[in-house]
C-alpha cells in the first residue's frame, strides 16, 4: 500500500519533470531560431562565438554587433516579460477563483496604458522614463482599485466589477487623450499600446531582472497558502491561514510583476490570460506549478515574438497584434474541445 | 401599495425626468436658447430665426439620437445579461463593437470611404456578422449555446478582431485619424436621416426586448428550471441574442461604440427593481437615455468652446456612481 502510493508518487514527479524539460527545450529552440533569424542570418557556430565573445576576446563586430545589441536584448526581454505577465495572470486566477481573470481584465493593464498614453503626449516622455510612467499608473490603479474594493475584507466578485469601473473611466481617459492629439503621437501612442517589442534595449531590462529576482521568490512564498485560499475564504480562515494578508501580499507581487512587465514590453494582450490555462492542461494537474507557468509564458511570447517579425515577408508586426491572435485561436480551441468533452 | 405599483410609479417617475432631460438637452449648448424660444421653434411660431435653425437642425436630432441610442443601449445590455447569465455581459461580449471598428476600419483602408452615411451601414453589418459568428462558433457541440460559451467565444472573436484592427492602424495613419473620433462615441453632428435609417432596427429590436421578460426571467433560473417550466430555451437564447445585436448594432451604427452604458445600466435597475427582468428590461430603457443624454449635457458645457464627446463622459460620470452602487449594496450576483 505504501509503496503503491509512493511510486504513483514517483511517476508523476517524473512525468512532471519531463514535460518540464520538454517545455524548457521549446522555449530554446524559439531563443536560438530569434537570435538566427532576420534580415542578416547568423550561423548557429557564428552566433555561440559571438555569445562567447567576451569571455574568448575573439570578436567579429558585425555580427557581434546583430547577435548582442541587436538580437540578444530582444530574445532576453521576451523571456523575462513572458514569465512576468504568466506568473501574474496565474495568481490573479487562483487568487480571484475566476478564469477569465487577469490584469487586462481587471483594469490594471490600463492603468498603466493611460499613464503611459498620457506621458507620450502631454509629458513628450519615451524611453526608460515612458517605462516608469507607466509603473506608476499600474500600481496606482491598483492601489485604487483595492481601496475601493475594500469593505470588511475584498470580495473577489467586488474586485472585478470595480476593476471593470475603473478601466472604462482610465479607457474614455485615453481616448479622449486620442481625439485632443496630433496625428504622429497618437501613432506612437498606438505602437505602445499594441505591446511590441521592436526597440529593445539592455536600459528596459535591468528594472524588469531586478523584480524578477525580489518578485518571484516572494510569489513562491506567499503562495504555500494558496492552496488553501482555493477553498474560499471562509475555509482558508478556519484553516488559520491569515486570509488577508496572504491576499494582499500575493496581489502587490501580481501587481507588481504585470507593472514591471508592462513598462517594458507594453501591455501585451492575452499572455497572462493564457499561460496558467496552458499550463494546466499541459501538466495534466490542478497544482500551481509556478516553474512551468513562467515557462510558457517566456516560450508564448518568444515564439509569437518570432511569428511577429517574420510571418509578414515585408513588415514587421508588433508582438501584441500575435499574441491577441493566438489567444483567440486558444480561446476557440478551448471551446471545441470542452464542448466535445461536454465539460465547460 | 403592492411592490408592483411601487414599480410601476417609478416608471412614471423616470418618464417624467427623462422628458425633463431631454427638454433640458434642447436648450443647453454653446448657444443657449431659453426654453419660450424652443417652444416657439417647435410649434412652428418661429421659423425663420438662428435659434429656430439650431433647434431644427442640430438639437433636435441630437437630442432623438440620444433618447434612442440610450434606450437601445439600456435594453441590449439587459437583453445580454439575461441571456448569458452573466453580470459582466454587455454589447462588446458578443463582438458587437469589435465587428464593426473592423468592418469601418475595412472600408476606410481599402475603399477610402470617409462618409459618416456609409460608415452607419458598415458598422450594422460588422457589428450583424460578428454576432453571427459568434453565436454560430458558441453553438458548436450537443447542448448548444451555453451563456460560459457564449462569452468565450465572444472573448475570442473581439481578441482577433481588434487584432486585425490595431495592425492595420499601426500601418495606415490615415485610417487612425479617421476612427480616433468615431472610437470614442458621440452624439454630435448627426441628422435625422441617421435616424429615420436605422428606425426599423431600433423598433423591431425593442419590441423583441419588451416581449422577453418572462423568457429571460425562466433563463436566469437555469437551463434545466427554464426547460422544467415548458420553455425553449435555445429559441429564448436565440430570440434575445437577435434583439440585443438589433439594439446594440444599430446603436453602434449611430453613435459609436459607446461601452460603459449598457454593461452598467442593467446593475442599477436591477438594484431598484429586484430581480425580474420584466422590469429591469422597461427601467433600463429609461435609465439608460437618462445617463447618456444626461452625460452629452454636461459634455457640452464642461470644456469651452469645445465639446467633449458623450462615449467619455458617459464613463467618467458613470464609473463612479457605478462604484459607489457596489460598495454600498450586496449585489445581486446572477
Amino acid at each position: 500500500m505504501n509503496t503503491a502510493m509512493h511510486s504513483t508518487r514517483q511517476l508523476l514527479q517524473r512525468r512532471l519533470i519531463i514535460r518540464c524539460t520538454l517545455l524548457g527545450a521549446i522555449l530554446f529552440i524559439a531563443f536560438c531560431l530569434a537570435m538566427m533569424l532576420g534580415d542578416y542570418p547568423v550561423a548557429p557556430a557564428d552566433l555561440l562565438a559571438s555569445l562567447l565573445s567576451p569571455l574568448t576576446g575573439q570578436r567579429n563586430p558585425g555580427i557581434d554587433f546583430i547577435v548582442l545589441n541587436v538580437r540578444l536584448p530582444r530574445a532576453i526581454l521576451a523571456i523575462l516579460s513572458g514569465a512576468a505577465f504568466a506568473l501574474s495572470g496565474a495568481i490573479f486566477q487562483a487568487l480571484l477563483r475566476n478564469p477569465l481573470a487577469s490584469p487586462d481584465i481587471i483594469g490594471i493593464s490600463q492603468g498603466a496604458s493611460a499613464a503611459a498614453v498620457f506621458c507620450i503626449i502631454i509629458l513628450n516622455w519615451s524611453g526608460l522614463l515612458l517605462g516608469f510612467g507607466a509603473l506608476g499608473g499600474g500600481l496606482a490603479t491598483a492601489l485604487a482599485i483595492y481601496l475601493l474594493a475594500w469593505r470588511d475584507g475584498v470580495s473577489p466578485y467586488r474586485i472585478v466589477l470595480i476593476g471593470i469601473a475603473v478601466a472604462a473611466i482610465l479607457s474614455a481617459v485615453i481616448s479622449y487623450l486620442f481625439t485632443r492629439a496630433r496625428i504622429s503621437e497618437v501613432q506612437q501612442a498606438l505602437g505602445w499600446l499594441v505591446g511590441s517589442l521592436n526597440a529593445a534595449s539592455y536600459s528596459q531590462l535591468w528594472p524588469l531582472a531586478a523584480a524578477l529576482c525580489l518578485l518571484v521568490p516572494m510569489g513562491i512564498f506567499l503562495a504555500r497558502p494558496l492552496k488553501a485560499l482555493e477553498l474560499g475564504d471562509d475555509m482558508a480562515r478556519a484553516l488559520g491561514t491569515r486570509v488577508e494578508l496572504a491576499h494582499l501580499g500575493l496581489i502587490v507581487v501580481a501587481v507588481a510583476l504585470s507593472a514591471f512587465a508592462t513598462a517594458a514590453a507594453g501591455p501585451v494582450a492575452f499572455v497572462a490570460f493564457m499561460s496558467a490555462p496552458i499550463t494546466k492542461r499541459i501538466m495534466g494537474t490542478g497544482r500551481h506549478h509556478f516553474g512551468a507557468v513562467m515557462l510558457v509564458g517566456a516560450a508564448l511570447m518568444t515564439a509569437a515574438d518570432l511569428l511577429a517579425q517574420h510571418a509578414l515577408p515585408e513588415m514587421q508586426l508588433p508582438v501584441g497584434v500575435v499574441t491577441g491572435l493566438l489567444g483567440a485561436i486558444f480561446l476557440l480551441w478551448l471551446l471545441v474541445t470542452a464542448s466535445r468533452t461536454g465539460r465547460i | 401599495m403592492r411592490p408592483g405599483s411601487f414599480r410601476l410609479a417609478g416608471l412614471f417617475l423616470l418618464i417624467g425626468v427623462l422628458a425633463a432631460i431631454a427638454a433640458l438637452s434642447l436648450t443647453v449648448g454653446s448657444r443657449p436658447v431659453p426654453f419660450a424660444t424652443v417652444w416657439a421653434a417647435l410649434t412652428g411660431a418661429d421659423s425663420g430665426s438662428t435659434d429656430a435653425m439650431i433647434i431644427w437642425t442640430l438639437r433636435l436630432p441630437r437630442t432623438l439620437i440620444g433618447l434612442t441610442v440610450g434606450a437601445a443601449l439600456g435594453l441590449s445590455g439587459a437583453l445580454l445579461q439575461g441571456a448569458t447569465r452573466n453580470p459582466l455581459a454587455d454589447p462588446s461580449i458578443l463582438g458587437i463593437h469589435a465587428g464593426a471598428s473592423v468592418s469601418i476600419v475595412t472600408g476606410i483602408t481599402l475603399f477610402g470611404i470617409t462618409s459618416a452615411g456609409v460608415y452607419i451601414w458598415l458598422a450594422l453589418a460588422g457589428a450583424g456578422l460578428a454576432m453571427l459568428l459568434v453565436y454560430a462558433i458558441a453553438s458548436i457541440g450537443r447542448e448548444g449555446p451555453t451563456p460560459i460559451k457564449l462569452a468565450l467565444a465572444g472573448a475570442a472573436i473581439t481578441a482577433a478582431l481588434m487584432s486585425v484592427v490595431s495592425a492595420v492602424l499601426l500601418t495606415s495613419p490615415v485610417t487612425l485619424d479617421q476612427l480616433r473620433f468615431w472610437q470614442v462615441g458621440s452624439l454630435a453632428g448627426r441628422d435625422l436621416a441617421v435616424l429615420t435609417a436605422l428606425a426599423p432596427f431600433f423598433a423591431l429590436g425593442t419590441i423583441l426586448a419588451l416581449g422577453l421578460g418572462r423568457v429571460l426571467d425562466g433563463l436566469s433560473m437555469g437551463d434545466d428550471v427554464a426547460r422544467g417550466l415548458g420553455q425553449h430555451t435555445g429559441r429564448g437564447r436565440a430570440m434575445a441574442a437577435l434583439a440585443a445585436v438589433l439594439l446594440a448594432g444599430a446603436a453602434t451604427a449611430a453613435a459609436g461604440p459607446i461601452a460603459f452604458v449598457g454593461l452598467t445600466v442593467p446593475h442599477i435597475a436591477r438594484a431598484i427593481t429586484g430581480p425580474s427582468y420584466r422590469w429591469i428590461l422597461p427601467y433600463s430603457m429609461l435609465l439608460a437615455p437618462m445617463l447618456l443624454l444626461g452625460s452629452d449635457i454636461v459634455g457640452r458645457i464642461v470644456a469651452p468652446p469645445g465639446e467633449v464627446q458623450v462615449g467619455i463622459v458617459t464613463a467618467v460620470i458613470g464609473a463612479p456612481f457605478f462604484i459607489a452602487l457596489i460598495r454600498r449594496r450586496k449585489l445581486a450576483e446572477l
